[in-house]
């Protein structure tokens, strides 16, 4: 029998059965997790930060990461060219190299979608696009769903949605609730990704009761920040949702994924968030359906780490493409 | 594939250790008197790492001489921002010479790379420096307007943690200004012997730290020498209560840091998976070679079974292999003696009734091993809930209420340590009031800190380490 976590039983009952929607019943199921101690947790993340991965298990690590990378322009001054330049990137990361796998999605705003739908067609790579108001969230529920549907009409495979913080922090639980369900809904088959915005949660007590919400909400993945607000990701908060999403697929058998975004840069940071979901999930979490990084720049870097680890020497940085 | 770790193993040529070492007495290495010596192993592969002296009692009478001289020479006279000095420079050879000394204390006690490298090395330097910082303000200590030191130290230590206790017992004593004999454990001499280059390289007057490397009889002689003021020792509570009986009535002072068998109290609130941690921190750090083991996990009734759930889990996480290994979380076995020690209290536990349980590991073929080990249907009344294994074995026990937990964990004739774990601050409080123990941690375990005082009730001990109560055991107050 898998162990049955502790304070999500009740959760897994709410979970099958009718959840009673109210902020009260909400506040009594999400207040009533187990307390994270944020020493501790920032102790244990600094701990398996010091993993050493070397020799065949860092090249594993880092082709693994390639395959995880949700690639990722969110910028206003962003063109249907640098899109399309983008796209090509995240098929074919190396153009010396056809070994590298391609990327997991390419991810940007919902105007750009037809563009990056045409340019990757059904090559594999998923098109994501941020959706409902990213990235504050304040608009109203109609706007963020017209929002979703014109970026699945586009051709999206994924959404990343925000959550209303607003909302959270004020204790309306079941306002949250109610926009995740109703955008899980406009998805139909489309992958969803749940912005929690750890930034601007304040206490890792708050990061657990957001996964939680965006799980019961129907989220396929829950994702650490959009990257316009600091910090973003951290190995607490990662620590946290990884624990958030293995005890809730004990609860209810449904695997949950976790996104980490905004300011991963280094192949070193990338190996310690694989560190942290191999050790706090557990080994079904390091596949791409499971575990995504949304990052830019950190795929040269990868691609760099690579080919020294193939070749024992380091390329320069032009012999890797820009985008 | 899976992320399985390949093998990152420190080096173990950044440390030089010699074929046969001598006794450090005046200030350099000396053949013993006596000609006694005995080998160290490395206990994660029982190949020989060296010979030491093992010291006679004439040479316990040297090195007491040489303390003697030094004190009542150049230390005794020296003024304390002078001692200082030679403390701070140390502590900072610790630090620039801890990658030495991190390898050294692993093949010697057998302890992962991890801990000798982030916790053991950096502790002892941190003593030093903490207590450079006492050498010249002890009128302002709270112990009258002009503190007098004891004399000559005679310091015996462990090997659990050889060279941080080396740190705890010399630092304080020389920072009140007195001159030390030191003996390290039987089984883990290196790193004392590599403090004592260290303390030639920072130009220690010779005769301040004497180190004598030996057995128990060593130990014996040193302690009851006439010419030692002062005995600390730290180890096992029998021979803490022989050295009380062979020093009294002598006039020495005494103290005295000795076993533990502490409770890891979580409530049903608990920060559950940062608790789980703490467990593992509290019975598994050091292989459970800890006075101050979370050695008794009490956990509340209602979340007994979903605990010992997540932490089997855990434990399936744990790397137990090649101490020398940056992946390794559970090293070797320090000695023959404790294995076989170990092995014999986990088998009680089986023939009273408990429940064994560990994680599939697979252990090395030599060496000295034992899986890490989970003992449930544990009654308070059974062996292993009682005594003090000092291995990698931790037993569960449940309890209903607060004054039920306070009531079992008091239950000992120990009394060093407690973990309480709940999300509760009047709890906590109300349970570090009732509990019995030197020290009580709250949502954390096994947190040390120079500053901070360290010592027993009852069998455990008397006597602090560490911050301001601990100078009183190196001072006349």
């Amino acid at each position: 029998m898998p162990p049955q976590p502790l304070g999500t039983a009740r959760a897994a009952r709410a979970f099958f059965g009718d959840l009673a929607t109210s902020d009260t019943a909400l506040r009594q199921l999400l207040h009533g997790l187990p307390g994270v101690d944020q020493a501790g947790a920032e102790a244990r993340a600094a701990f398996l930060a010091t993993r050493s991965v070397k020799k065949d298990s860092k090249l594993f690590a880092l082709e693994l990461a390639i395959a995880m990378i949700d690639l990722t322009t969110l910028e206003g001054a962003d063109t249907p060219g640098k899109v399309a330049a983008l796209c090509a990137k995240a098929l074919r990361p190396d153009p010396a190299d056809g070994d590298v796998p391609h990327v997991a999605a390419v991810c940007l705003y919902p105007d750009l979608v037809a563009v990056a739908r045409r340019e990757i067609g059904d090559k594999g790579v998923a098109v994501a696009a941020v959706a409902t108001a990213f990235p504050s969230g304040r608009a109203t529920l109609s706007v963020k769903l017209a929002d979703v549907r014109q970026a699945l009409d586009a051709g999206a495979d994924e959404i990343d949605m925000v959550i209303d913080r607003g909302a959270f922090l004020s204790g309306c639980y079941g306002q949250v609730y109610e926009e995740v369900r109703a955008v899980r809904e406009a998805c139909g088959e489309a992958v969803l990704k749940v912005i929690l915005e750890t930034g601007e949660l304040a206490t890792l007590d708050n990061v657990a009761r957001a996964a939680w919400l965006a799980m019961l909400g129907g989220a396929d993945f829950i994702k650490t920040s959009t990257g316009k607000v600091s910090p973003a990701s951290t190995a607490p908060v990662a620590l946290v949702m990884l624990s958030a999403v293995r005890d809730f697929a004990d609860a209810t058998g449904r695997r949950v994924g976790v996104k980490v975004a905004g300011g991963i840069r280094t192949a070193k940071d990338a190996i310690r968030y694989l560190v942290l979901a191999y050790e706090t999930a557990g080994e079904e979490w390091l596949h791409p359906s499971a575990f995504r990084i949304g990052a830019s720049s950190l795929l040269n870097d990868l691609l760099m780490q690579r080919a020294k680890q193939l070749s024992g020497a380091y390329q320069g940085p032009d012999y890797f493409t820009v985008d | 594939m899976t992320l399985e770790y390949a093998p990152a193993p420190e080096s173990r040529d950044v440390v030089r250790i010699e074929g046969s070492y001598g006794l450090f007495i005046g200030g350099e290495f000396v053949p013993p008197l006596s000609g006694g010596s005995l080998r160290t192993v490395n206990p994660a592969t029982e190949e020989t790492l060296a010979e030491v002296s093992a010291a006679g009692p004439d040479d316990v009478a040297r090195a007491v001489a040489a303390a003697r001289a030094a004190y009542e020479g150049p230390w005794g006279r020296m003024r304390g921002g002078e001692r200082a000095k030679f403390l701070f420079r140390i502590a900072r050879l610790l630090q620039e010479r801890s990658r030495e000394l991190a390898v050294l204390e692993s093949l010697d006690n057998g302890k992962p790379i991890r801990e000798s490298r982030d916790v053991d090395v950096p502790l002892a330097a941190a003593h030093f420096f903490y207590h450079a910082g006492w050498a010249d303000k002890l009128e302002h200590a709270g112990f009258g307007p002009s503190p007098r030191p004891l004399g000559v130290a005679a310091q015996v230590i462990p090997w659990n943690f050889p060279l941080l206790m080396a740190a705890w017992k010399l630092a304080p004593a020389l920072a009140a200004g007195n001159t030390c004999v030191l003996k390290p454990a039987e089984t883990t001499p290196l790193t004392a012997l590599l403090l004592a280059e260290v303390c030639q390289q920072a130009d220690l007057p010779p005769g301040v730290v004497n180190i004598l490397t030996g057995a128990g009889d060593t130990g014996a002689a040193l302690v009851s020498h006439p010419g030692v003021d002062k005995v600390a020792f730290t180890g096992s509570t029998d021979v803490g209560k022989e050295i009380q009986r062979a020093v009294s009535g002598s006039g020495k002072r005494l103290s005295l840091e000795l076993g533990g068998k502490a409770a890891n109290i979580v409530f049903e609130d608990a920060p559950i998976d940062q608790a789980v941690e703490g467990i593992v921190d509290g019975i598994f750090f050091n292989q459970g070679h800890v006075c101050c083991a979370g050695s008794r996990l009490l956990a509340q009734e209602s979340i007994v079974d979903p605990l010992v759930e997540r932490l089997r889990r855990r434990l399936a996480t744990l790397r137990l292999g090649d101490p020398l290994d940056k992946n390794t979380d559970i090293g070797a076995i320090n000695s023959r003696v404790q294995l076989d020690k170990i092995r014999h209290l986990a088998d009680s536990g089986d023939e009273e009734g408990a429940v064994r349980w560990s994680p599939p590991v697979t252990l090395p073929e030599r060496g000295y091993w034992f899986p890490p080990t989970v003992f449930t249907n544990v009654s308070q009344s059974h062996r292993i809930a009682r005594e003090e294994i000092f291995g990698p074995v931790l037993t569960v026990l449940s309890f209903r209420t607060p004054a039920e937990a306070v009531a079992k964990a008091n239950n000992t004739p120990y009394g060093l340590s407690a973990g309480i774990w709940t999300e509760k601050g009047s709890r906590i409080l109300w349970m570090a009031e009732q509990l019995e123990a030197g020290v009580v941690w709250a949502n954390t375990y096994n947190r040390f800190d120079p500053a901070s005082p360290f010592g027993g009730y009852q069998e455990s001990g008397f006597g602090r380490e560490g911050g301001r109560h601990g100078l009183a055991a190196y001072l006349d107050v």
